[in-house]
């Protein structure tokens, strides 16, 4: 019998635009496939250095992004009363006044009465650079309350941290190790770098109290106790300096490990010991003399000079201590000492057994030439799991040191940098928070401390911040603290400000610790009757929780209806092999009265007459936003792309404007790349082509060498002043901690208090079909996701006697919520957890009566407090003690079974929707 | 398997339909004039309504003739054309006992055949699905074609023959419930099978596919307590065939007993039907930890 | 036409790697997307909004733990989709004709133009490979992306299923599994490929790759210690150069 026909070449569509995808910060090229001017069909650009082709289930439902019900329409004013969702529309010239004349007043008075923060921002070089321009000290993205822990970390101690900064070498790397990561910013070049491991049959251990995803994966999976990160790590530091397994070669060449330590109790105790010019010394064991560390040939002496302690030797010393042995550490970390000795020693035997050579020639910073480039086949990838915790900057710190003694940083098999990184913590830019009316910031909101005389403090010595970023409380914030603005301003601490202006940010939900307590915060009056927070402007794409909280709302475009780039001044999608920026170009119109929202900045930054943004006689400086990506120079020469620069377009990194850029980046794909050669492309950081290269590109003026810093001076600094040495002192309350938490060297301490009536760890993670909150309004990834029950591990399932369908109340210092629970065995067994954000409140996300997101659906924020407990009468921030980065991973709760109910708890006033709810049906083809 | 209204109402009616034509083409009883044309009337009702009611089934009918095309492989394909076929004969043959005094005797014989293949071929859909191991017997077929001969003599008011017939009928089904209760252990499926995860060690559910529900969770997986059930057979085996029996033993002579006994039946007949989707097990349940 | 081939010139199938599959459901969507816009009608969602939202996916990605005797419980994604398999009994039980096995390359589809949907097939197949549209319909199951892999408008590397170009992990092989020298037919020796529901009878095409062993150690000798009692930095500095 005859089959019927089959159309087996039907037309794919009619045109491919080709731009970056934002369903996540994954950053990945996208093709996206039109008919009759609609989105069709949305997949992975092949050639695109991020994905490869690839794409994950977000990219690929980003078609029901473009038709979201829960888009906003138009600029919206609050009729009713804040939180309610009552609005009027009004024209983009109405609200624009109205923000405009709040601005100028506010710029014209103190400028600081403006707290401008930007959420899950990817242009905070643009965003930055406006805040700049205004004048206000208060800006940062979200970095506080995501991983600053993991950046700061990484770039004190190697110049370069993991996600879009780093990788492991996927290629050749035969042992990885995960530490806490779920799902991650770099998330299909994770999948695809496991893929290819398995395909070799290398082994991946993760190391996890949740056995999901990656780790469900792992070869090995190590279910350890959160927050004993650190400590498990430290104990295979312990393991490998017992053996002597560590790169003495390596430690010697490329890191502060032969540094002299200046001894004593004086104010230098413990810094290093320096040269007339500032260098630190080191014993040359050619010359046998005291020699600065960088000078050509020399060969540094790990022993030192007998007089001065080396860093190694106190690196030593430090980790050989009994408390990191792995019978002292077994029980807190939930790992058996078999298994820790076993991991140390597998690290050994792959990194100094199972080493690889590549045959390429190299000159490093000595001027010694190298036959070879030497690997370390072991490498290391870790996230939020470790650093979001009040212990997180040390154990990521910790993490690096167990690299570098391992000689698995920048060498084949290892831990390779993406440009622009590497780049060491000196040469970044220092915190500026001097601010006059009328007058631009003094200089970039965020840096890298060096001292206590870096700290963003007044005169009086309060915080100069309204996020008390770069304070004695968190002295290296350097991605700021967003978590505690709305507190903060709530309080009056440091002082009062006017207006907060938020972009993409959920303050609202499940941005936020205490969510409860912020909608409380943001809707407070005074006894006047006025708002304690008197101005709220938000701009985001989509109506989510924050939106009600505004009293003017900026509707933003989608991320398929607008210009966008991916800087290389900001977050790159670089390879370690290449320098890559893309950009988003609009792929369809939005059709709706919404702006993006860098352009409304663009035109907010004229009428404020912003210098940045204004010409000499005063007109408006870029027209949009696509205009300052091509015609912005930070320096002479760099822009916020680096392709196709120069009038013809011919140069990459630096080059004069090029009016076609944009146009060149579409035709080439939507990315540019500009590649590193064989001989670069290991060693960076001391390997001089590459310097020179990196130079050539723009990332530094001249070549910047530098070594790994085991042994981190600033925060020895901090101690010093802790200890009472040097003009600028802490607050007394503070001296203590900051002497046992600013250790140069990590230490392990614990970050929650033991208390028996909280003995569960509990914890979330973002599931990989759903990025925080955006997917609820997706109507293909809210049936993956609709709901979350809290996975409780067997032991404590059977103590409570749950069954399938039972419900928990789950109680921490803080709070109480009452949610689902089911098992699940592979569990650390004092950990229970939840998929993040997929809970949503009623009324919001243009979702239906009855959605499951918010009758099941529940966030743990609300058993999380935005303070520790109070000492000393002193309001300080649940956050970590050096960076300020969101502990909220410190959450301990218990559980107790409760009869099953209709609604998980607290339910909160259902919202107005300014959007509607969305349609019953979809079922559509384009095209048709 | 979701107990349908749609699939119970057409297993039902068109069992008894049939099962009267059955009785009806081979002359048990022989009718002529008005009064054939009453009992060619209900069962044509049963039959042609029980057919109409499977189209509330289909999602898409307007394809509904090709359902006729694919009788090499297909029972349900076997069922439509039989079931047209015995319509069109019975049909034929009625017309000669109501209005031309004319019995085509083996017109009616083949009709009552066809009727007999109809019910088969009904039965047959069930009973090919390995899928649902609780159908995938032979006690399938045993049992519809027994309780639609039994619920065709009660229509057709052969009291004797249906009273044998419904107790037989209710025997069918105490074995039908017995023997199938063990079917799924029998055939041997489970999660372990499912995923080829069973050497490792025992397998369960983790996380299912999507947060709500789907198709196949709505057609395919469907829970009934068994306490529940339990009472329901009761109560199912009771009105299906130990009441009518009882009546019609002790009160047989009564009239009105006969149409109690229908009522009775029909409605033990959607009890026992309702129980034989709602009890049946799709192995497909096992890759959603519902077993 | 429900009548099986008597014999296909090639089996095209999915290998599908359950060692490797992170369970980001990224070939779910994929599918959802290509198959909307493509092949029959669109994968409607109904209460696409609402409380109960129920749309038609041909690919779901299930999360099983398995237990073994000893260690720790171990995750498993598992990627569900139509096997194309040989004796496909969705095929013999459909009444019209639209549920067929196609000659040339063995995939299993349903010519919508021909189904009522009964829903027949979707009870027939064990693995839950059918879904019965909510809006159009008719019955819907993987194509196999029949109109990608031989689609002349697509470049030769993309004539393969949407999960397969997709799939970040590369835990989905796509080939000629009747060809005992592809590609596939090879993973499918080298690791032991599987079939699932085997007392089911169907003979499935799509194979999956077990699990590679988990929570054991590389057999490496343990770490010695360098020096054997405490005698200072300066002596255990020693010793390790020595070593080195």
């Amino acid at each position: 019998m005859k089959e019927p026909y089959v159309e087996l070449s039907p037309e794919v569509s009619e045109e491919v635009r080709q731009t970056t995808c934002y369903m996540c910060a994954c950053r990945c090229g996208i093709d996206v496939h039109m008919k009759d001017g609609k989105v069709a069909y949305i997949e992975g650009n092949r050639s695109h250095p991020v994905n490869k082709g690839v794409l994950c289930a977000k990219g690929s439902a980003g078609v029901m992004q473009v038709n979201s019900p829960s888009r906003l329409r138009s600029p919206l004013r609050r009729v009713g009363e804040r939180g309610r969702g009552e609005f009027e529309e009004i024209s983009w010239e109405e609200a624009l006044s109205e923000v405009t004349d709040r601005l100028l007043k506010i710029r014209r008075e103190a400028p600081e009465r403006l707290a401008f923060f930007t959420g899950r921002d990817q242009s905070q070089s643009f965003t930055s650079y406006w805040a700049q321009e205004f004048g206000t000290p208060n800006y940062a993205a979200h970095g506080g309350f995501c991983s600053v822990n993991m950046a700061t970390a990484g770039i004190y101690t190697m110049g370069g941290a993991f996600w879009e900064f780093g990788q492991p070498d996927f290629e050749r790397t035969k042992y990885l190790m995960l530490f806490g990561v779920a799902e991650d910013h770099d998330s299909n070049p994770i999948k695809m770098g496991l893929g290819k491991m398995k395909g070799r049959g290398a082994k991946v251990v993760g190391v996890n109290p949740v056995r999901t995803g990656y780790n469900a994966i792992a070869d090995e999976w190590i279910g350890i106790t959160p927050g004993s990160d650190g400590l498990f790590i430290m104990s295979l530091i312990y393991e490998l300096l017992r053996s002597g397994k560590v790169d003495t070669d390596y430690l010697s060449c490329y890191t502060n490990a032969p540094f002299l330590l200046e001894g004593g109790d004086g104010e230098r105790s413990g810094l290093f010991l320096r040269d007339g010019d500032g260098k630190p010394l080191v014993m040359d064991r050619v010359s046998g003399k005291l020699v600065a560390f960088d000078g050509k040939g020399v060969r540094p002496d790990l022993r030192g000079d007998g007089k001065h302690e080396t860093v190694f030797g106190k690196l030593v010393e430090t980790y050989l201590s009994d408390c990191y042995a792995p019978e002292k550490v077994s029980e807190r970390c939930g790992v058996p000492v078999e298994t820790i000795c076993r991991i140390a020693s597998e690290l050994a035997h792959v990194a100094f057994e199972e080493s690889i050579e590549l045959p390429i020639a190299w000159t490093d910073f000595r001027g010694e030439h190298h036959e070879v480039m030497l690997g370390r086949p072991v490498s290391f990838h870790a996230m939020r799991g470790i650093s979001a915790h009040g212990n997180g900057f040390q154990t990521c710190r910790a993490l690096h040191i167990l690299q570098i003694l391992l000689g698995s940083v920048e060498v084949p098999g290892g831990f390779r940098f993406k440009p622009p990184y590497p780049k060491p913590a000196e040469i970044h830019p220092k915190p500026h928070s001097d601010c006059h009316v009328n007058c631009p910031l003094d200089g970039p909101h965020l840096g890298f401390v060096m001292g206590p005389e870096d700290l963003a403090l007044k005169i009086d010595g309060r915080a100069a911040r309204i996020d008390k970023a770069f304070t004695w409380e968190n002295p290296l914030s350097s991605h700021g603290l967003m978590h505690m603005v709305i507190s903060n301003a709530y309080a009056g601490d440091p002082y009062k400000i006017d207006t907060l202006f938020f972009y993409m940010a959920n303050m609202a939900w499940n941005s936020s610790m205490d969510t409860g307590g912020v909608m409380e915060k943001l809707t407070a009056k005074d006894d006047e009757g006025n708002y304690v927070i008197p101005y709220i402007v938000y701009s985001d794409a989509y109506a989510s929780e924050m939106v009600a909280y505004a009293d003017i709302v900026l509707p933003d475009t989608t991320y398929l209806e607008r210009h966008d780039c991916i800087s290389l001044l900001d977050r790159p999608i670089s390879e370690p092999d290449g320098a890559a920026d893309a950009i988003r170009g609009p792929v369809v119109d939005a059709g709706r009265d919404v702006r993006g929202f860098q352009s409304v900045l663009c035109d907010l930054g004229h009428r404020l007459g912003l210098g940045g943004f204004v010409t000499e006689d005063g007109e408006a400086k870029y027209k949009d936003y696509a205009d300052y990506i091509v015609h912005h120079e930070r320096k002479p020469g760099i822009g916020p792309l680096s392709g196709y620069r120069g009038e013809d377009g011919s140069l990459s990194g630096r080059g004069g404007v090029n009016e076609d850029q944009l146009d060149r980046y579409k035709e080439g794909g939507g990315f540019f790349v500009s590649p590193i050669e064989a001989g670069s492309s290991f060693y960076k950081p001391w390997n001089m082509s590459y310097q020179d290269w990196a130079v050539g590109m723009g990332f530094y003026e001249k070549p910047s060498p530098y070594v790994f810093q085991l042994y981190v001076e600033p925060l020895r600094k901090f101690q010093l002043a802790a200890e009472g040495y040097g003009e600028i002192q802490p607050p007394d309350h503070l001296r203590d901690s900051l002497k046992s938490r600013m250790t140069p060297f990590p230490e392990w301490y614990e970050s929650t208090d033991e208390d028996d009536d909280y003995p569960l760890h509990a914890l979330t993670q973002r599931p990989m079909a759903m990025y925080h909150s955006w997917g609820s309004q997706n109507a293909w990834l809210r049936q993956i996701h609709g709901m979350n029950p809290l996975y409780v591990p067997l032991r404590v399932w059977r103590e409570h006697g749950f069954e399938e369908g039972d419900w928990a109340k789950v109680t921490s210092r803080h709070g109480e919520i009452t949610v689902p629970v089911a098992l699940h065995r592979g569990l650390n067994g004092h950990t229970v957890w939840t998929w993040n954000a997929i809970g949503k409140r009623r009324g919001a996300w243009g979702l239906g009566e009855g959605s499951p997101e918010s009758t099941k659906g529940f966030l743990l924020n609300h058993l999380i407090d935005d303070l520790l407990p109070l000492k000393d009468g002193e309001r300080v921030s649940n956050s970590d003690p050096v960076t300020g980065q969101a502990a909220w991973f410190d959450l301990k709760v218990r559980l107790e079974k409760v009869s099953p109910r209709k609604s998980s708890e607290p339910v909160f006033e259902e919202l107005k929707s300014p959007v509607g709810v969305g349609p019953k049906v979809v079922s559509f083809k384009v095209g048709r | 398997m979701h107990p349908a209204p749609s699939v119970i109402f057409f297993t039902s009616f068109s069992g008894l339909g049939f099962g009267m034509l059955m009785w009806l083409g081979s002359g048990l009883p022989l009718l002529w004039g008005l009064e054939a044309f009453v009992y060619f009337f209900v069962a044509y009702a049963l039959s042609v309504g029980g057919l109409l009611s499977s189209v509330f089934h289909l999602g898409n009918p307007k394809n509904g003739l090709k359902a006729f095309s694919q009788w090499r492989t297909s029972w349900l394909s076997r069922e439509g054309i039989c079931a047209v076929l015995s319509l069109l004969v019975m049909g034929l043959y009625g017309i000669g006992l109501i209005f031309l005094e004319e019995n085509w005797f083996l017109l009616g014989y083949v009709g009552s055949v066809l009727s007999f293949g109809t019910v088969f071929t009904t039965s047959m859909i069930y009973m090919q699905l390995k899928t649902v191991p609780r159908w995938n017997m032979l006690w399938t077929p045993v049992l519809f074609m027994v309780l639609s001969w039994g619920g065709g003599a009660l229509l057709v008011g052969d009291e004797n023959l249906s009273l044998f017939l419904l107790l037989l009928g209710g025997c069918v089904q105490v074995v039908a419930w017995l023997r199938g209760d063990k079917r799924f252990s029998e055939v041997g499926v489970s999660l372990e099978s499912a995923t080829g995860l069973g050497s490792r060690g025992r397998v369960r559910m983790f996380e299912s596919p999507h947060t709500g529900t789907n198709y196949l969770l709505k057609e395919m997986v469907y829970k009934v307590g068994r306490k529940h059930a339990r009472k329901l057979r009761v109560m199912g085996l009771l009105l299906l065939s130990v009441f009518p029996v009882l009546l019609l033993w002790f009160l047989g002579e009564y009239d009105w007993v006969v149409w109690f006994s229908v009522i009775l039946h029909v409605l033990g007949l959607l009890t026992v039907r309702w129980l034989f989707f709602a009890e049946a097990e799709h192995v497909v349940g096992v890759y959603y930890g519902k077993r | 036409m429900t009548l099986l081939p008597e014999k296909v010139d090639k089996k095209l199938g999915l290998v599908i790697d359950l060692d490797t599959c992170v369970g980001c459901h990224a070939c779910v969507v994929a599918c959802k997307g290509w198959n909307t816009e493509n092949y029959g009608s669109a994968l409607s969602d109904k209460d696409a909004y609402g409380g109960d939202p129920v749309g038609t996916f041909l690919n779901r990605v299930h999360s099983y733990e398995v237990e073994p005797p000893l260690g720790a419980s171990q995750t498993v994604h598992f990627p569900k989709s139509c096997l194309h398999c040989e004796d496909a009994p969705c095929v013999t039980v459909c009444p019209t004709g639209a549920s067929y096995k196609r000659e040339e390359d063995g995939i299993v589809l349903v010519n919508e133009d021909a189904c009522i949907g009964c829903g027949l097939c979707a009870w027939a197949c064990p693995y839950g490979a059918r879904e019965l549209d909510g809006v159009s319909g008719v019955m819907k199951k993987c194509t196999l992306c029949v109109d990608r892999i031989y689609n002349e408008n697509l470049a030769e590397e993309d004539r393969v299923p949407a999960c397969v170009r997709t799939c970040p992990a590369g835990a989905r092989h796509f080939g000629d599994l009747g060809d005992e020298e592809s590609d596939v037919s090879k993973l499918v020796r080298e690791r032991g490929g599987m079939d699932l529901m085997p007392e089911m009878g169907t003979k499935p095409v799509n194979k999956y790759l077990p699990l590679r062993s988990r929570d054991e150690g590389l057999g490496v000798p343990a770490l010695e210690e360098v020096a054997s009692e405490p005698t200072g930095f300066m002596r255990w500095l020693d010793k390790v150069l020595e070593k080195v």
